[in-house]
């Protein structure tokens, strides 16, 4: 194949080339790709109005569209009935059949993942800006707005730029109590949460490789806060594992080229790292688990959720933690699986029966607290221990809480503490 | 879109997340007059009581981070703000801005020549952004002409219907021969 300037393609690179039909893009230029996917949740409600205003009368193709409610589930406001009902409405005006209502509900992205609606060099876009955990897939997702949401459904398309990439190339092995999520809360504390804006980040490197698909998911879905417009994993045989039984149509396996052209590479070794947090009031503001440990930080209320850890996998982990101890007194601790399935998952394996003889709260799956505006609402000043991904002034309700992110096993340990606690030092 | 925009300044600070724009509890409101009331609720008070039509927003880094929501720049053009400059922006709400026709510009170094109050001065096309009482200015890189396409039909859906009309009159039989 022909290169330009003599470099290879990035994984991002490659998929927007495949969706454009262009033999070679380079970053910078603005490419008009082929929708794989979109996905709406209740924001896809702002969609109807410029869907019709748009003189839109079909949806570009109904199979390829997915409607999952998340946010607040089932309805808790009288605004959140309404967008419900909108897009319940509008679902069966344009005959979209993939709705993923009260009763098969869950966090959208988790929807995605775990039906296998994006699959390796798609392109999928999502009305949510998490919509980047899919690239671990080895798919080109990312998030868009509503409006912009009613071009793809009228026309099965939309613009974009193509982003250079940052590589993480990530090597080592982690230790005992150190997870995923403390890889890419200290990735972020380098990166920062502009330190990708408009770019792909691509994970490689045999730490990568060895991680499963949950916790390839929980790696891109905090590519969000580095501003990235995805984040991205080469599919290899896990994917296609996790996929097979699932996918719902056809993969796309594509991969970086031995001379891709990054715009830069950060070098990563777990080997050793302790785990991570990061402290209010931004994603980047990481520092080790044990320093803060040390400072004996008091929590109010501790959130194990959201679509960053909130699956089966980190709800096992936070179990097993729990078993045999008590949620603190004077802290509330909240469970929230990140779909019906995973709650039915839970119920089968005796999940949900360990936390609540802990003293914990399980509910139905759903954002539930990770974003303030549906239940777990902080009071002002009060401080909470989350799994989630966003510690952003007013998150989780009063902007003068405090939001500490963290692994499921370190918010558990802290839930049992009291205080922000090293999960190492439980076992 | 107008070639040369001027309007009242309101300052901003960096990294002002969309949550600080419009808080998580607002966001079941569709009406774009109902969502102004809370714009900016928690990083600049006053704004929605004082805003008037035409008034610029100049902020620092990382402007409008955080999640996709459309919210805050609806409520931002239900203000009728004239136009929003800052040092840079978060991805998807430079997106969303753009699509609804509100003039969004990355100027860096634009946040330190200007203060609550200023007029500014914006050359969409030459390119410049100039503080009209101190004479300072910055010249910010052309915009794209996807995007300035995109400005000039109003927006995105102006955009698109424009593209599915002429899609349908082009689908439609011609008119019958002149005989
Ligand atoms: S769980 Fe939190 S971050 Fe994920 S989609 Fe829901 S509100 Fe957004």
């Amino acid at each position: 194949m022909t290169q330009r300037n003599g470099h290879g393609m990035t994984l991002a690179e490659k998929v927007l080339a495949r969706v454009s039909g262009e033999e070679h893009v380079v970053p910078g230029q603005i490419v008009e790709g082929a929708v794989d996917l979109a996905m709406m949740h209740e924001q896809g409600a702002q969609t109807v109005g410029p869907f019709h205003q748009m003189g839109a009368e079909k949806v570009w193709d109904p199979d390829r569209v997915v409607i999952a409610i998340d946010h607040w589930v089932p309805a808790s406001t009288e605004g959140a009935a309404v967008l419900h009902r909108i897009l319940r409405k509008f679902a069966q005006e344009t005959s979209l059949p993939h709705f993923y209502d009260v009763g098969q509900h869950g966090i959208c992205h988790q929807i995605l993942a775990e039906n296998g609606w994006v699959v390796p060099g798609d392109l999928a876009v999502g009305t949510d800006s998490h919509t980047n955990m899919l690239g671990a897939m080895g798919a080109l997702a990312t998030g868009i707005g509503p409006t912009e949401m009613a071009a793809v459904l009228a026309l099965g398309r939309l613009w974009l730029k193509v982003p250079s990439t940052i590589q993480i190339r990530v090597r080592g092995t982690f230790g005992d109590g150190v997870t995923a999520k403390d890889l890419v809360l200290r990735v972020l504390g380098e990166v920062k949460t502009t330190g990708a804006t408009y770019k792909s980040v691509e994970f490689t490197g045999p730490t990568i490789a060895g991680l499963s698909m949950p916790e390839r998911f929980t790696i891109c879905n905090m590519t969000t806060e580095m501003g990235a417009k995805t984040g991205m994993i080469a599919p290899d045989e896990a994917t296609f594992d996790y996929l097979r039984p699932i996918a719902k149509h056809a993969m796309h396996p594509l991969a970086a080229d031995a001379d891709a052209a990054y715009e830069k590479t950060i070098d990563v070794d777990v080997t050793g790292m302790p785990p991570m947090v990061a402290c209010p009031y931004s994603p980047d503001n990481v520092r080790p688990l044990p320093d803060v440990a040390r400072e004996h930080v008091k929590v109010d209320q501790v959130f194990l959720g959201s679509c960053t850890n909130a699956r089966i996998e980190d709800l096992r982990e936070g179990a097993a933690l729990m078993k045999g101890s008590k949620v603190a007194k004077g802290v509330r601790f909240i469970v929230s699986p990140a779909s019906t399935k995973i709650y039915d998952q839970c119920l089968r394996e005796g999940i949900i029966e360990t936390f609540t003889d802990a003293g914990a709260v399980f509910t139905n799956s759903s954002c539930s607290a990770c974003f303030g505006g549906n239940m777990g609402i902080l009071a002002p000043d009060e401080v909470c221990a989350s799994s989630s991904n966003r510690n952003f002034p007013g998150r989780m309700g009063a902007k003068e809480a405090r939001i500490y992110l963290m692994s499921p096993a370190a918010v558990v340990a802290t839930a049992i503490r009291g205080e922000i606690t090293d999960p190492r030092t439980m076992r | 879109m107008q070639e040369i925009i001027e309007g009242r300044v309101w300052t901003l600070g960096r990294d002002v997340d969309t949550d600080q724009i419009i808080s998580g509890k607002y966001l079941t409101i569709i009406d774009p007059n109902e969502l102004k009331k809370h714009v900016f609720e928690i990083a600049l008070p006053e704004f929605a009581s004082e805003a008037r039509a035409g008034d610029i927003l100049v902020a620092d880094e990382n402007f409008g981070s955080g999640s996709s929501r459309e919210h805050a720049p609806q409520a931002m053009r239900a203000i009728g703000v004239g136009a929003v400059v800052a040092d840079s922006f978060a991805r998807i709400f430079y997106r969303n801005a753009i699509n609804l026709g509100i003039p969004t510009i990355e100027a860096r170094g634009v946040r330190a020549i200007f203060e609550k109050g200023d007029t500014a001065r914006i050359e969409m096309r030459g390119g410049r952004v100039t503080n009209v009482r101190t004479g300072a200015s910055i010249a910010f890189p052309p915009i794209p002409a996807h995007l300035l396409g995109l400005l000039e039909a109003g927006g995105l859906v102006e955009k698109v219907r424009q593209e599915l009309a002429s899609r349908k009159a082009a689908a439609s039989p011609p008119p019958p021969p002149v005989p």
